[in-house]
């Protein structure tokens, strides 16, 4: 009873602090989602006429076109090899980092490999187009070595997008599993050693499943942003770097079928969240 | 304390070396580069500050960095105070549906900004609010709103209420506390969340570029627009300053708030 009375009159006193920045949040972010939702519902239109009606057509051009389905799966694969990426350079780096170096040296160190996420996505994409392309500085360096004349353009590919987008979200992935390798006690892992167990062993059954959660959190800040990029493979992909994402961003800019974008976005939201419900009993179970 | 042979921590900071290789190679090419006479990045190098110079005369570049700065200066005000305010109440008080609020701040994070920025697009053009500067902004606080919550919560988490209480005792309003007793104390955390929501908002490019209109548009924007028409080495010398103000930035930041470092 006086518990609920306290809470009473705490939502009461929090209600006028919190209102501000909540109604912000839903006039910029929760009715924009809903009002998706409603414009996928709309016949095709541009943007100023004014009859439309409600209809599942959109959908229905998903499933019946195989090239959004082959686009998103494609979305999905490049999602799934990023992640991937990310976490079989970005785990031993963490670990190096939490592990091996001590005092400052871990401090400088970690602020540097964080650091450039906090710097335009934009412009760090972009510069490497300057090291990728034929006649770049990876080119130049590999021909002036080699004994042989090698062309190397991986510009406007497929591995130049993986490249970008690893270069862009590894941080990510070093942040999670710093944190979590970090709240590791090393008592644990003397323990392992003096048992007998050997470096590998240790680091196969004490170490990983004690980080598994810094890597799946990663993992997810990683992939549902990659499933969602658009401006990565526009810059770096060329003429091969069509995707989900740029086929929505086309819809906007382009084509001007807002309808069928808003429906393309909300099966793209939808089929994230069902991978996250999926993965959730798994990230619960390690965490 | 674990003992690592020396050819394995040699090892690891090898490995720590070529990491850090890979993260900073392009953007230490792509500064080189802007200082490169060749405008298609030829080598061998010729030094010029001609692109600099350039820049200096290309006013829709200048005038699209006023505004990034613009946006990004009236979001870090709106999103330090509204943001500091929720945190506030989220940290004193308790109530039914707390945890849901909580909840709430993660949509913004968490959803693909392609997805948030249609979202935007569609509901400010059907209801009027209409595209442009205003509605960048309107995007970039809510965006930024759930990072200075976080980092601010933070703060207040180490704060302890027995000090609120004591003020209080000794006679202080709750207005008095809380200007006199709770922000000075968490003041850092406050400054942390402030330097996030601007970098937040002054990077932030995939937002801005569905609510840009034509002459009104943000840097990264502009910027994007111009590799898409093809290469101009101004944008080589305008991306080097970012992303040098940006670091910068962020190295003020780590002053005030460490990012989950030794502690």
């Amino acid at each position: 009873m006086a518990a609920t009375m306290t809470q009473e009159n705490g939502l009461r006193k929090a209600f006028p602090l919190l209102l501000p920045a909540y109604a912000w949040l839903t006039l910029a972010i929760f009715l924009p989602l809903s009002a998706m939702v409603y414009f996928s519902l709309l016949t095709s239109m541009s943007p100023s006429e004014q009859s439309s009606s409600l209809t599942l057509e959109n959908y229905a051009a998903f499933f019946s076109d195989p090239l959004y389905v082959t686009l998103l799966l494609r979305s999905l694969r490049l999602g799934l090899v990023v992640t991937l990426i990310c976490i079989l350079v970005g785990f031993p780096a963490a670990y190096v980092l939490a592990k091996i170096f001590k005092g400052r040296a871990r401090e400088a160190i970690f602020l540097l490999v964080i650091l450039p996420f906090w710097s335009n996505s934009l412009v760090r994409v972009f510069s490497w187009s300057m090291v990728l392309r034929e006649g770049g500085i990876l080119d130049t360096a590999l021909n002036s070595i080699l004994p042989f004349e090698v062309t190397f353009d991986l510009m406007y590919s497929y591995p130049a997008v993986v490249i970008g987008l690893v270069h862009s979200y590894l941080p990510y992935m070093v942040l999670t599993c710093y944190l979590s390798l970090q709240a590791i006690d090393d008592a644990l892992i003397e323990a392992a050693r003096s048992l007998g167990a050997s470096r590998l062993t240790t680091l196969r059954r004490v170490v990983a499943p004690l980080a598994l959660p810094g890597v799946l959190a990663g993992s997810a800040l990683i992939f549902i942003p990659v499933v969602g990029s658009f401006m990565e493979p526009r810059i770096l992909g060329g003429r091969g770097g069509t995707l989900y994402g740029t086929v929505i961003e086309d819809q906007f800019t382009a084509v001007y079928n807002w309808p069928l974008g808003a429906a393309l976005s909300f099966i793209l939201l939808a089929v994230v969240l069902v991978i996250l419900l999926v993965s959730a009993p798994v990230l619960r179970k390690t965490a | 304390m674990i003992r690592t042979p020396a050819f394995l921590s040699g090892l690891g900071r090898f490995y720590i070396g070529l990491v850090l290789l890979f993260l900073y190679l392009p953007l230490a090419i792509m500064a080189a580069m802007s200082f490169n006479v060749s405008p298609f990045y030829q080598l061998p190098f010729e030094g010029t500050t001609e692109w600099y110079l350039a820049l200096s005369g290309n006013d829709s570049l200048i005038e699209a960095s006023l505004n990034s700065l613009k946006i990004a200066v009236l979001t870090t005000i709106i999103a330090t105070i509204l943001g500091t305010a929720a945190s506030l109440a989220l940290f004193r008080y308790d109530f039914a549906g707390k945890r849901v609020i909580q909840s709430l701040l993660f949509p913004p994070i968490a959803i693909p900004w392609l997805i948030s920025g249609t979202a935007m697009l569609i509901f400010f053009f059907g209801t009027g609010i209409g595209r442009g500067l205003h509605a960048i902004l309107l995007g970039h606080v809510a965006l930024a709103l759930p990072y200075v919550i976080i980092v601010v919560s933070a703060r207040l988490a180490t704060f302890s209420r027995d000090l609120e209480d004591a003020a209080a005792s000794l006679g202080a309003s709750s207005w008095q506390t809380t200007w006199k007793v709770t922000l000075p104390c968490i003041a850092p955390g406050i400054v942390a969340g402030a330097l996030f929501a601007f970098a937040v908002s002054f990077d932030q490019f995939v937002i801005s570029y569905f609510l840009a209109t034509p002459g009104q548009t943000t840097l990264p924007v502009e910027i994007y627009a111009a590799i898409r028409k093809g290469f101009t080495p101004e944008i080589n010398a305008v991306s080097t300053i970012i992303i040098l103000f940006s670091m910068g930035l962020m190295l003020v930041v780590s002053r005030f708030f460490r990012f989950g470092g030794s502690q």
